[in-house]
């Protein structure tokens, strides 16, 4: 219904346009400019300049003071046939289940549910819990987190308590249980955002088509597909696209948990790159890896872009 | 996110905007790209005289002097107050940092114009190679630095290929540490260990035995690679600990794949299969290791005397030393030992005055008591100066009568975790956690080893 009522305001405003003088159309068009200088100066200055600057930093070889020399694509060629740099990448696309299809799946699913509560104390205190990973930093969050998993930890008491005793261990420091631990506190943590925003979602659809699915019979389950999942399409898009830009993209959850511990069962992208660029002192192969990582998220995500969009 | 999401639908304008914005960017990338190299240039760098005169007076009028410093670390923030007590017209200014925070901005803020004067820097060769640090050969002959042992400072020089070991000084040592055992008086006697073990199968029947008794034989961190604590106790004991040396140092042509390493590999793996490390040890951080030590959990922790104090202060007479034993009974005692190594950077504003500082260090009988009492390890400084006293029978004692008799007769050497920048955080540490749990082998750990400590130098 938005973007009907928008489509008509812009090619209202489109039809109207031609007729105003040049002149000022253009001046308009830079007191737009002015307006975003504020952002535009900073995006320019901290988010551009470093991409050009790791573009061409890729190219050499250089210890980040010392002289650099030019190695053409040779870093290249590294991040993409050493197995040491391959690993942490398959480990970033296996985090996507962690960190996309848990938090979403179950995001609509407490949206639903939460949309049908009446809006009282016990809805509003629902939406702070799940939100509350959103407003912690994800170093507290993490460092908490690694309590939880230690060897006395919460989670090890409670499988004592309940006679579980065998089956407690050091999760992080655990060959086969470190990647989902680190998984699931990705999950926790962007379960809160999906939530919120799918919920925004579900507030948005017209409730006349839920009465209609009503009085054809429609049950909440068939509701929940029939309605509300083809209205959320648009949300589950933002959801997907800013999970797995999330997942690929993991550092500081990896970084204060495990250090990409044991052994690399953990090590991620992210990481990897921190460590070759400030310990390794290899700043070009650093920037190589972060350049592939970056074309990497944009062939995930763009493709994702076209699939949210392309009802309409 | 939200503008990715709900792009506007003015599709045809946007898109040409966007093809616009995409052209442009390429363009500057490609320029930026073509144009000049980063970093300094090979003149620049290649500089590492001061330009400032050595002076060995005390420093005159008021003085400021930036030092930035490891946090947890009380040592050098003590001296400092001692010096500034001793020399009124001196203030220093400290600046502290978690050790991988430090070590990993050390060459950006030493290349920036407001450079501390003294900074703790475990590894010097790349910041020597760029020209980060001042050469202190001037000063180590005014002052007699280069009278001291020679082990001491060996591994503080850099040579001009860049090999550690021999050439110009580029840091000094507050405190010259030595590693070993340590171990829980009462834990031992329970399983009737009277005294040190003399050789590693007594060593490994001791283990056996605590492990047989119920006790915990080793607790050891290896969140980070604590392991290789003992991994290298036990390779310095089956090696020429020359050839350790050269490889820690960066000699071409060493190697550390040999048969002694895969030896001692496949041993920690036997270790960890027989459960002489904690269950926990690859997620075991240090802090607990210590007070899992300290709270009478374990006979053994493999540590250096940097803790003897602390160990002190926990556990009383509880606690004993030792240094890793031999594979022959008799034979000269090898362990790690290196300097917690402090360097001047060459940009500093009063590099005599820190020099100084660094000199009153080794030298002043207040500032040498002040390093044995807050730390336990050795003051380092001229042969002839006396160890500063401490409890007899404590283990401060014994770390102290162990640093006395491998300066005598044995052999100090460096750990392999300095061999190069990387190898301890990406080769060491997950190979010795794929190890303690049957992942890895002895063989296997060795060639990853030297296959990293090559490529790495190749760079």
């Amino acid at each position: 219904m938005t973007t009907l009522s928008q489509r008509t305001d812009l090619s209202r405003r489109r039809g109207t346009t031609p007729r105003r003088p040049g002149g000022r159309r253009r001046g308009k068009a830079w007191v737009g400019l002015l307006f975003t200088l504020p952002a535009l100066v900073p995006y320019v200055l901290f988010v551009l300049r470093p991409l050009v600057t790791s573009v061409q930093y890729s190219l050499y070889d250089w210890n980040g003071i010392g002289v650099a020399r030019f190695v053409g694509l040779d870093n290249y060629r590294t991040v993409l046939t050493s197995s040491d740099e391959l690993v942490p990448l398959l480990h970033a696309f296996e985090l996507i289940g962690f960190f996309t299809v848990i938090p979403v799946v179950l995001g609509l699913i407490t949206a639903a549910l939460l949309h049908g509560l009446p809006d009282g104390p016990l809805a509003r205190t629902a939406r702070v819990v799940l939100f509350i990973p959103q407003v912690i930093p994800l170093v507290a969050a993490a460092l908490a987190w690694s309590w939880m998993y230690s060897s006395n930890g919460v989670l090890n008491q409670i499988l004592r308590a309940v006679g579980l005793g065998d089956q407690s261990r050091a999760w992080l420091g655990d060959f086969t249980w470190a990647f989902p631990a680190v998984g699931i506190i990705g999950s926790w943590v962007l379960l809160g955002l999906c939530t919120l925003l799918l919920m925004t979602g579900i507030n948005k659809i017209d409730p006349a088509l839920y009465d209609a699915a009503e009085v054809d019979g429609a049950g909440p389950v068939q509701k929940f597909f029939a309605v509300t999942l083809p209205g959320l399409r648009r949300e589950i898009g933002v959801c997907v696209t800013v999970t797995v830009i999330a997942a690929l993209a993991s550092f500081d959850v990896v970084y204060v948990t495990t250090q990409g511990g044991p052994g690399t069962q953990t090590m991620v992208p992210g990481l990897e790159i921190f460590q070759l660029a400030f310990t390794q002192r290899t700043v070009g192969l650093a920037s190589a890896n972060a350049i592939v990582l970056m074309v990497l998220v944009l062939l995930v995500v763009t493709p994702l872009q076209r699939l949210s969009k392309g009802a309409e | 996110m939200f503008r990715i999401a709900h792009s506007t639908p003015d599709r045809p304008r946007s898109s040409v905007s966007r093809r616009w914005a995409f052209a442009t960017m390429t363009a500057a990338i490609l320029s930026v790209a073509a144009c000049g190299a980063p970093g300094a240039s090979p003149a620049a760098s290649s500089g590492s005289a001061t330009g400032q005169a050595v002076v060995t007076s005390a420093p005159k009028g008021p003085v400021t002097l930036n030092f930035y410093l490891e946090s947890g670390f009380p040592l050098p923030e003590k001296l400092a107050a001692e010096f500034e007590k001793q020399y009124p017209n001196v203030k220093i200014q400290i600046r502290e940092d978690q050790f991988a925070v430090l070590t990993q901005n050390a060459p950006r803020v030493m290349a920036g114009n407001d450079s501390p004067d003294l900074i703790r820097l475990p590894t010097i060769v790349s910041s020597a190679k760029d020209g980060l640090l001042a050469n202190l050969d001037g000063y180590a002959h005014a002052y007699g630095w280069d009278q001291y042992p020679s082990g001491l400072l060996n591994q503080m020089r850099v040579s001009s290929q860049g090999i550690r070991g021999s050439g110009s000084l580029y840091a000094l040592g507050i405190g010259y540490d030595i590693t070993g055992v340590f171990y829980n008086k009462a834990l031992a006697a329970k399983i009737g260990m009277t005294q040190p073990p003399q050789t590693i199968a007594q060593l490994e029947s001791v283990l056996a035995e605590a492990k047989a008794a119920g006790i915990q034989p080793i607790e050891q961190f290896n969140d980070i690679g604590g392991v290789n604590f003992p991994f290298q106790d036990l390779i310095n004991q089956y090696e020429d600990p020359g050839k350790i040396a050269d490889w820690v140092f960066g000699k071409p042509g060493s190697t550390i794949d040999t048969p002694a390493t895969v030896k001692a590999g496949d041993q920690i793996a036997a270790w960890g299969k027989a459960g002489y490390f904690t269950k926990d040890a690859n997620a075991l951080s240090y802090t607990d290791m210590m007070s899992r030590f300290e709270g009478g959990q374990a006979l053994f922790m493999f540590n250096g005397d940097w803790e003897s104090q602390n160990l002190t202060k926990s556990m009383g007479d509880n606690v004993g030393f030792f240094l890793a034993p031999p594979a022959t009974a008799g034979a000269k005692p090898v362990a790690m030992s290196a300097p917690d190594t402090y360097a001047i950077p060459a940009k500093s504003k009063n590099i005599a005055a820190t020099a100084f500082f660094l000199n009153w260090v080794h030298t002043n009988p207040q500032a040498r008591q002040l390093i044995v009492d807050v730390t336990g390890a050795s003051p380092g400084g001229p042969a002839n100066l006396a160890i500063p006293s401490v409890p007899a029978g404590s283990v401060v004692a014994q770390t102290l009568q162990a640093t006395k008799e491998l300066g005598a007769n044995g052999v100090a050497v460096d750990f392999t975790a300095n061999a190069t920048a990387g190898i301890y955080a990406n080769t060491i540490k997950p190979e010795l956690q794929e190890l303690i749990t049957g992942r890895e082998t002895g063989a296997g750990i060795a060639k990853a080893m030297q296959a990293d400590w090559a490529k790495e130098l190749a760079q």
